[in-house]
């Protein structure tokens, strides 16, 4: 117990935790609408496309600070979002083929900057490295600085925008016949998710990033009778099981942050399913 | 064969193999279950190598198959179930199978080509390292693999053809000429994950994706019929995973995210003959 | 009521709307009046859904639309919209009161709480359409009739003028159409205007009063005694003549 007690106090531990709570909330509450708007694969080809932006602006910082990277994977992550919905437009292609394109061409690209950075590089590429299964020991208290931020931003756009983004997400034709600027919520909403993912990069990783926004609110949904309801308890699950993970992979150096966090979180997903009561009918 | 020769050979192996089944599979509407197979493969082959204590050759294409089918019926179950929607049941099925094939290999297996890196990415460099002699050349292990499984995918596919595209377009109607449009499907599924595997020596999970999806998609924006996308989306791989060697050694980066990358130069090419066409059609 | 009776409800003139190199509906000229209930109708492709999203202003369309007289976003707020259920998944966490509510969310600023007064509201409209005892579902369990009943309550509490309906009555059992149509002669007895698509020629006469015959131009259009002519359905649904006769049979026993 005293052990366990010195690990909890542990400044370190500490910030992960907040860190992982922060990170994981503000994912899995957006996890609800992500899921409800079909776009869970959007999510992981954002993620998986971020990787490039996290290299160039590793490269441009010379550090790891949180800015720059941010910054080029929110720029990469949408760039690739943008061109999945060109790719889905042509004929023939649909839109889970046009994400794939951009998961996959951004990943690699990510792959070929990361790997010749390496090359060249020499030490301190271990930190890019940890961006591909994340790495939760490596959080800074200037990282949760960016983090709170973020999350205070993500809360206050869906507080103002939540009735045009709850009707637009239920129905949008009758959203868009009561003059809701459908487009606009669209881009907020997509713009937030894709804020959420690239936040989460450092701690969960490119690869299963998309995972904390979907499991947690699939297990929301099994217990909720309401919107609110599913986003207010996507947060909790998200945060709780990024919170689970983050403090197991800090403790035990050998495990990866990300699958940790994943696998907390499916499990919880897969309780949920299984005991859950619901029957939904598709009339 | 040379050290050169030996990579550029497994790597369009796997290029070719790989995009003769993703092609299938995105034809059908089902490009993502490429991303899934592959991720889900990872946690057969952890299981089966704690259960064996190490994971010889036949054995690996059996993991892969149990796990690509379990993916995709866990998957459809859950889909099925009315709880989850369809595409967020994927993706939360293969994650979480990934990120726990991850765990365990990194926990129980942290030896022997099985790590987190060479899942993701591959280890084409090396691949010399195993080699056979086959008539007085030395044969990369994994080329002759690859080998084999694109001559099955071939012959299944020969032979199946027909099957296949009436099972990709009109599936009552395959039904309804008793061809089994389901058995069909499962089979193809089951050489989707085994070629997967076998590809993963030589470019990794995520990049066996790009092979998988990028020259369908490539053959999907210039062809119609199901034949003439898979001609193209065979040498749109052909061709990235020869050109991404050269281009890897000129950037000192990773050889299988270089011919992943190239496959996007197919790609520009489509689009371009594409926009062309439509130009042209717009000013007659 | 309106002051003016004789303004129309919906005034379309020289209306098309195309798709890039196809013209869904070209050159539309229509006068709807007050107080009807009418039903749009007209083959597959006819342009009646392109109609529609021109009027509610979703999609691009040359040519002048008036709803009572007022244009674009001043007239729009006269109008609701009640859609074809199946354009939604109903796989989403809410009851049916919270669909009804929804339909307030264009008259609420985003810091105003939803109170009594709109609560109130919603159950008036939900029992408008009989299903106030079913408040507190949640819409994955309703019935196809339930879930158009939910719409329409949820068109009701806005307290328009006119009612635009995008095939109400496809694929709902007889008792939800009982009750949808029961509903729609309440609101036009109340002097609205109700414009429906309709998909089932053999119900025309025994549910709507007026009548727009549209295969990519108006074919013809007004009361429905006067409208409703042999003439006039070969016209729309040409290459469907065998099926013509029938329906006028139907119709006309």
């Amino acid at each position: 117990m005293p052990d366990l007690l010195a690990f909890l106090g542990d400044p370190t531990v500490l910030i992960v935790g907040a860190g992982a709570v922060l990170l994981g909330g503000v994912a899995g509450g957006l996890g609800a609408f992500a899921v409800l708007r079909r776009q869970s694969l959007l999510g992981d080809a954002m993620a998986h496309a971020a990787l490039p932006g996290v290299v160039v602006g590793y490269l441009v910082s010379g550090e790891r600070s949180a800015g720059p990277i941010l910054a080029g994977a929110l720029v990469s992550g949408l760039a690739a979002g943008l061109a999945a919905l060109h790719l889905s437009r042509l004929p023939r292609i649909k839109s889970d083929a046009a994400l794939g394109v951009s998961l996959s061409l951004g990943f690699a690209l990510g792959v070929v900057l990361l790997t010749r950075v390496q090359g060249s590089a020499g030490g301190h590429q271990a930190g890019l490295e940890a961006y591909l299964f994340g790495q939760a020991a490596a959080t800074l208290r200037g990282d949760l600085l960016w983090l709170a931020g973020a999350v205070v931003l993500c809360t206050a756009t869906m507080v103002v925008a939540w009735r045009p983004a709850k009707l637009t997400t239920f129905d949008r034709e009758y959203a868009a016949a009561s003059q809701v600027r459908v487009r606009l919520v669209d881009a907020l909403l997509t713009g937030v998710l894709a804020l959420t993912i690239v936040l989460g990069l450092r701690m969960v990783g490119v690869v299963l990033m998309a995972a904390l926004v979907v499991a947690p609110a699939v297990a929301a949904r099994q217990w909720s009778s309401s919107l609110l309801g599913m986003v207010l308890g996507g947060a909790a699950i998200g945060a709780g099981s990024a919170l689970s993970g983050a403090l197991i992979s800090a403790s035990a150096p050998g495990l990866a942050t990300g699958p940790l966090i994943v696998v907390v979180a499916s499990a919880v997903a897969g309780v949920a399913l299984l005991t859950s009561r619901r029957e939904s009918q598709r009339a | 064969m040379t050290i050169t020769v030996a990579i550029v050979v497994t790597g369009v192996l796997a290029a070719a193999a790989a995009s003769l089944t993703g092609a299938i599979l995105a034809v059908r509407g089902q490009a993502m279950l490429n991303d899934a197979i592959s991720h889900g493969v990872v946690l057969g082959i952890a299981v089966f190598y704690l259960a064996l204590g190490g994971l010889p050759g036949p054995w690996r294409l059996v993991s892969a198959a149990v796990a690509a089918l379990v993916t995709v019926a866990a998957s459809e179950a859950l889909s099925a179930s009315k709880r989850v929607r369809a595409d967020a049941a994927v993706a939360l099925v293969f994650p979480a199978m990934f990120a726990a094939g991850v765990l365990l290999l990194g926990l129980f297996a942290r030896d022997a080509h099985v790590d987190a890196h060479a899942v993701l990415l591959g280890e084409i460099g090396f691949v010399w390292l195993d080699s056979v002699s086959v008539f007085g050349a030395s044969v990369p292990r994994a080329a002759l693999l690859l080998a084999l499984v694109f001559a099955c995918d071939v012959a299944f596919y020969v032979v199946a053809r027909r099957r296949l595209a009436l099972a990709a377009f009109d599936p009552e109607q395959a039904h309804m000429q008793r061809q089994r449009p389901r058995l069909v499907a499962q089979l193809w599924l089951v050489l989707t994950a085994v070629t997967a595997v076998a590809a993963f020596d030589a470019v990794g999970v995520v990049l066996y994706v790009a092979f998988a999806i990028v020259p369908a998609v490539t053959g999907l924006l210039v062809a119609t019929r199901l034949s003439a996308v898979i001609g193209v989306a065979l040498a749109a791989a052909v061709a990235a995973a020869a050109l991404g060697y050269p281009l890897a050694v000129r950037l000192d980066a990773s050889i299988g995210g270089s011919m992943a990358m190239c496959t996007a130069v197919p790609l520009a090419v489509a689009l371009l003959l594409r926009s062309v066409r439509a130009r042209r059609l717009r000013g007659e | 009521m309106s002051a003016h009776a004789a303004v129309p409800a919906l005034e379309l003139s020289g209306v098309s709307v195309s798709y890039g190199q196809t013209h869904a509906i070209t050159d539309v000229d229509l006068s709807i009046p007050q107080g009807t209930l009418a039903a749009i109708v007209g083959p597959n492709g006819a342009g009646k859904s392109s109609l529609m999203k021109a009027v509610l202003g979703l999609t691009s369309a040359t040519g002048d639309v008036k709803v009572l007289g007022k244009r674009a976003a001043a007239g729009r707020h006269l109008v609701a919209y009640v859609p074809q259920r199946r354009s939604v998944d109903w796989d989403f966490p809410a009851t049916v009161l919270d669909v009804v509510l929804m339909g307030l969310y264009r008259e609420l600023r985003w810091w105003r709480r939803i109170g009594r007064g709109e609560r109130d509201r919603a159950m008036q409209a939900l029992a408008e359409v009989g299903m106030a005892d079913l408040a507190r579902r949640q819409i994955t369990k309703l019935s196809g009739g339930q879930q158009q009943r939910v719409f329409l309550a949820r068109a009701l509490v806005q307290d328009a003028d006119l009612y635009l309906l995008d095939e109400p009555l496809a694929g709902v059992d007889a008792p939800s159409e009982a009750a949808l149509m029961a509903t729609l002669r309440n609101l036009v007895a109340s002097g609205r205007t109700v414009v429906a698509v309709h998909h089932d020629l053999s119900t025309l006469q025994a549910h709507f009063d007026w009548l727009a015959f549209i295969h990519r131009k108006v074919i013809a259009a007004g009361p429905l005694t006067e409208c409703l002519t042999l003439e006039n359905l070969r016209s729309t649904y040409g290459t469907q003549l065998l099926a013509v006769p029938a329906v006028w049979e139907a119709t006309h026993a």
